[in-house]
């Protein structure tokens, strides 16, 4: 066992304990990771049981237009998310850094409190806005415009305003971590030397940010991707997604099988967007690519 | 860290944060009026009526001390279980490092639908009856790297000098862990029980999947009931869920909680 580490960590017996952690893993995350695989290789029973048959029959019906119609338009969603989220997050998170320090705890706690509060709740309110007596309906009432009140409280906007204000804080928290600690100094220097903002923006601002940029596209697109409960509350369930698919597959249909074989899809499809973000994490000018 | 340079963007550009914090706050502004109102012949009064309701309703109240039940015996062990983690990181083998970073790294960048599922199907082959404890189980593996990252943060910050001093001083491994090193570390362990807490208070799809019948938890609750449409007591309830949790996020700030968080994700 080498330990490459340069610090003066010293070892200690204390650390063996981490075989609790892992175990841990091994039994509530690994194992059933792995049923998962097992599971969508096997078949459904008559009865709604599991035949272990070892087929790639699942994969093929994943495989089904319409299927991959629904995982499109799934990406589409995530992607379309993760493009608004940094668009308008990069903005917040700059305004944030550079205010005083005082101002920058507020908004850190202000915009912690989205974050963390329940998802129900932030739907419950975004409900509450366009309900049918709802603020909302009655302004667009006394504006005299014509309008479905049924339509309003379930639509396409609404799931996409569901989706970025939720995914939103995954990209300013990071992009703010970064520049906060970013050198502003920087910026002052481009200014001097006859640089516009914008200027400054796009070649020093950004740059430096790529990581926190990586992480952040990251954390908003992996779990935009499986999402089902943001467009099922405020979509009305119209439109098909893959994490409602795989929902259906498991609570009403009972076919695990064609259920976790989706999952698999899906995490491929997520291991590969990961890996291809990643790329994009690397110093300016000095290209690493595997050779 | 050079407080007087940080110029300010341009007000294009800074004006975005204060029309997202409005349209974020918004609707929860909103939700919190209308559990106050009632509309009566056309005319909007103020009311506790719906608040009434929601204390009135015992189900309610179970699923509320259920969530309780769960978000504190998870955190608990989750906060145990991520302290050992997070100390095999920094203490042991370089190769226990790597395995547990990657474990924890892959159950943050799973889906929850797809952790969710997999602990369904894995109770299911073992005939576990699905109950408050799988729930439980399921939240602790859901919030373990959450932990592992916020009280690695601070291990990592820690002088190795402190322990070397201990050390020196001829305290055991023993003492050193009890004497110096977890002290230094109770704000970041109070933290990750209150993350891990929060997580599991709030989460809504882990659970249901994992739990039984019967044993909904208050977001379960609140789901099922949206489901079936929107009402003035919804919105009470959500008004004291979003309470309860700015309570809790308070608390975390004070302890500096927030901003560790921040820069673990980054």
């Amino acid at each position: 066992m080498s330990d490459t580490h340069k610090s003066r960590r010293v070892r200690s017996r204390i650390g063996r304990l981490g075989w609790v952690p892992i175990v841990w893993y091994a039994l509530f995350l690994l194992g059933p990771l792995f049923l998962v695989f097992a599971t969508s290789l096997a078949s459904r029973g008559i009865y709604g049981g599991l035949e272990w048959n070892l087929s790639g029959e699942n994969y093929l019906r994943s495989a089904d237009p319409l299927f991959s119609l629904i995982l499109w338009r799934s990406f589409l969603l995530a992607a379309v998310t993760a493009a608004f989220c940094f668009i308008i997050g990069f903005p917040m998170a700059l305004a944030m850094a550079t205010a005083s320090a005082t101002a920058r705890n507020v908004f850190v706690f202000a915009l912690a409190i989205p974050f963390l509060t329940n998802l129900m709740i932030r739907i419950c309110a975004v409900k509450s806005l366009v309900a049918y007596e709802g603020p909302v309906a009655h302004f667009l009432l006394a504006l005299g415009v014509e309008f479905d009140r049924f339509a309003l409280s379930q639509n396409l906007s609404l799931v996409l305003y569901g989706m970025i204000s939720s995914y939103l804080p995954f990209m300013v928290f990071p992009l703010y971590s970064a520049l906060e600690r970013f050198d502003f100094s920087l910026v002052e220097a481009a200014q001097d030397l006859g640089a516009s903002y914008i200027q400054v923006m796009n070649r020093v601002i950004l740059p430096s940010l790529r990581r926190a940029i990586v992480s952040g596209v990251l954390l908003v697109f992996i779990p935009a991707f499986g999402e089902f409960v943001i467009p099922d509350l405020l979509g009305g369930a119209k439109t098909m997604l893959i994490g409602n698919l795989i929902s259906e597959q498991f609570l009403k249909a009972r076919d695990w099988p064609f259920g976790s074989a989706l999952s698999i899809v899906l995490m491929l499809i997520l291991a590969g967007a990961i890996w291809w973000i990643r790329l994009f994490d690397r110093p300016m000018g000095r290209p690493r690519r595997p050779a | 860290m050079n407080e007087r340079h940080r110029p300010r963007p341009p007000r294009s550009i800074a004006v975005v944060l204060p029309l997202m914090l409005i349209a974020l706050y918004l609707p929860l502004a909103v939700m919190l009026i209308s559990s106050f109102t009632d509309i009566q012949d056309g005319g909007s009064y103020f009311t506790l009526r719906w608040y009434h309701e929601v204390f009135a309703d015992p189900a309610l109240w179970e699923a509320l001390s259920r969530s309780f039940l769960v978000a504190s015996g998870a955190a608990a062990m989750s906060t145990l279980l991520g302290l050992l983690g997070a100390l095999a990181i920094d203490k042991w083998s370089f190769r226990a490092r790597v395995v547990l970073r990657t474990l924890s790294w892959l159950s943050l960048m799973l889906p929850e639908l797809v952790l969710a599922l997999a602990l369904l199907s894995w109770f299911a082959l073992f005939g576990l009856t699905l109950s408050l404890w799988t729930v439980i189980a399921a939240h602790i593996t859901l919030t373990l790297p959450f932990v592992i990252l916020i009280i690695g943060a601070r291990l990592k910050g820690l002088d190795p000098a402190y322990d070397d001093a201990a050390r020196d001083l001829g305290a055991r491994e023993w003492q050193v862990l009890t004497r110096v090193t977890l002290p230094l570390l109770a704000p970041s362990i109070v933290t990750g029980f209150l993350l891990a807490f929060l997580i599991s208070f709030d989460d809504f799809l882990v659970t249901f999947y994992t739990n039984g019948v019967g044993s909904d938890t208050l977001p379960v609750r609140l789901y099922s009931m949206m489901k079936q449409g929107m009402s003035p007591k919804i919105q009470a309830l959500s008004s004291i869920m979003l309470i309860v949790s700015v309570v809790l996020i308070a608390l975390l700030a004070r302890l500096r909680g927030l901003k560790s968080l921040a820069d673990a994700e980054s």
